[in-house]
């Protein structure tokens, strides 16, 4: 299992691709929080991080997905698949090593927004007045999303050889959960009636929940059971790749 | 016995990839399977690495059933798939290492070493493989094949592509493996396959239709033995023919004999020229070719 996420790990930091992909999410995220002006912290009378955490979900549906999108499309295009399938390894290790290299990767894409959180602490006036609780939920909120995506992510990546198709299928499905059933609770024809159970099938219910600094076991539960859901689905597209 | 197929087959639809192959072979054995393509050699060779699953039968590798330990039994086999695939944006040495995490092996620095060594990569080593020939591609394949040091070895295909140099070396190293190890070696180049093999294994649409050694490979073959001759002389062979045996006049000086036993007609040929006193030339001969045999084979099972 090392074996396997160090070289997807390694892999990705030694091609250019990886670092221009990281280099985009943070600049596009640097740029909303603190150069436009109509999402700056800057022009904001309040210390706080919200422009940070309500555009990272939009930009983690694309950056996610194109990140995983080789995990196993790029090894079933080159045949190295097979290569693994018969080397000592069960699927579950192979998937799981390919699941915790690219959550890393989201990780480490992260880490350097906390000089985000240091920079507003500094500016408060006085200094260090921000809700820094709302902040860390919000944090688990994000890395809960990353969680989920980079599950979906491998999953689409196993559904195919070719890597744009993978991309493409991460981010619908990645959207999917996401908005779709937010929007869908929306519908007069819910009104009173469903339209909060359905809303609560969504990602976007949860998130926004812990993203106001709201951390319960209700959504930890529910990120967790979906990328749990989405890593058995992989599984089941490896087993039948096993002709 | 390491190795030991019983009755298994595959089936894609309708059609029997592999039908009902049985066979076994031990260490120190270097097994040539044969075939034509689509014969059932590269299913049969995932079946053994567990790649594919039999739909009936069983695998059995080290007396412990395939299909009840995978995972474990898999440490006991090399294999290098058909395509060869390896990791095209990896150093030679950094793509071993990655085998021996996998493998779990300790001091992969001495063991990376030997095998670098053991199939000729020292020159290239620090190479990137996207930057190697298909020969030395092919090289880095066998190496993480070998590089566990397991007791069956699975080569899909080792030499084709090959220029003639590589060829002697390859051939020489799976011969030295086998001394140890239960080679099964599946190609094309049916000359390299009698060259290497201790013994035969053919495939035909699915089936097994001969196991056995070299020798007997040949011997299943009603094919003549081609005797070419030249003399000095215009000189008259007809009284030496046999039962069976046909003549082709070349020219007034050199014939072409076809025979069964070509031991017997050379020295027939020899006593001939004494007896007569006419000079020998030229004489060489042409066994059946393997082609021939394997032809025969096949069309026999059809």
């Amino acid at each position: 299992m090392r074996a396997i996420f160090l070289k997807d790990l390694g892999s990705f930091f030694s091609s250019l691709i990886g670092y221009i992909v990281l280099i985009g999410f943070l600049l596009i995220l640097g740029l909303i929080t603190w150069v436009f002006p109509d999402s700056s912290i800057l022009e904001n009378p309040y210390a706080q991080l919200d422009p940070l955490f309500s555009i990272a979900p939009l930009i983690f549906m694309f950056l996610i997905p194109a990140l995983t999108m080789r995990s196993f499309a790029e090894e079933i295009n080159r045949g190295t698949i097979e290569l693994l399938f018969t080397k000592p390894i069960s699927d579950i290790k192979l998937v799981l090593a390919k699941y915790l290299a690219y959550l890393s990767i989201v990780i480490l894409a992260l880490i350097p927004t906390f000089i985000y959180y240091y920079s507003v602490y500094e500016l408060g006036a006085p200094k260090g007045n921000l809700d820094s609780g709302a902040i860390i939920g919000s944090y688990i909120g994000l890395f809960l999303l990353a969680a989920v995506y980079v599950a979906i992510g491998i999953f689409s990546s196993a559904l195919t050889k070719n890597q744009i198709s993978a991309f493409v299928v991460g981010c619908f499905l990645c959207f999917f959960f996401t908005w779709f059933f937010d929007f869908v609770s929306t519908l007069p024809m819910f009104y009173g009636s469903l339209d909060d159970l359905i809303e609560q099938l969504g990602i976007y219910y949860h998130y926004s929940a812990l993203s106001k600094g709201l951390v319960t076991w209700k959504d930890v539960i529910y990120f967790l059971s979906i990328t749990v859901y989405f890593i058995a689905l992989t599984l089941q597209v490896l087993k039948s790749k096993r002709v | 016995m390491s190795l030991h197929l019983d009755a298994v087959s595959k089936y894609y639809g309708s059609q029997a990839a592999v039908a009902d192959v049985s066979f076994e072979a031990s260490a120190g054995q270097i097994v040539g399977l044969l075939g034509p393509n689509g014969a059932g050699k590269s299913t049969t060779m995932k079946m053994i690495c567990g790649y594919v699953t039999p739909d009936n039968g069983t695998v059995s590798i080290l007396g412990k059933e395939l299909s009840n330990s995978k995972i474990d039994l898999r440490k006991h086999i090399g294999y290098l798939p058909e395509s060869n695939p390896l990791y095209e944006d990896m150093y030679i040495k950094e793509f071993l290492r990655f085998a021996c995490r996998v493998h779990k092996l300790s001091n992969w620095k001495p063991r990376v070493e030997r095998v670098v060594e053991m199939t000729g990569l020292t020159l290239e080593q620090h190479k990137l493989i996207n930057q190697l020939s298909k020969g030395y591609r092919q090289r880095v394949g066998i190496a993480q094949a070998i590089l566990h040091d397991p007791e069956i070895l699975i080569l899909d295909e080792p030499i084709s592509g090959l220029d003639p140099n590589q060829l002697v070396e390859i051939r020489s190293l799976i011969k030295t493996l086998g001394e140890e190890k239960t080679v099964i070696f599946s190609s094309h180049i049916l000359q390299e396959v009698e060259q290497i093999c201790d013994r035969l294994l053919v495939l035909n649409q699915g089936q097994l239709v001969m196991d056995g050694s070299v020798v007997e490979f040949h011997s299943t073959s009603s094919g003549k033995a081609q005797v070419f001759v030249r003399f000095d002389k215009a000189v008259d062979l007809s009284m030496l023919l046999k039962e069976g045996d046909e003549m082709i006049k070349e020219s007034q000086l050199s014939f072409t004999l076809l025979t069964h036993n070509p031991k017997k007609l050379k020295e027939d040929l020899f006593d001939f020229a004494v007896n007569k006193s006419v000079r020998i030339s030229a004489l060489t001969e042409k066994a059946s070719s393997v082609e021939d045999v394997f032809k025969e084979l096949t069309a026999k099972s059809e």
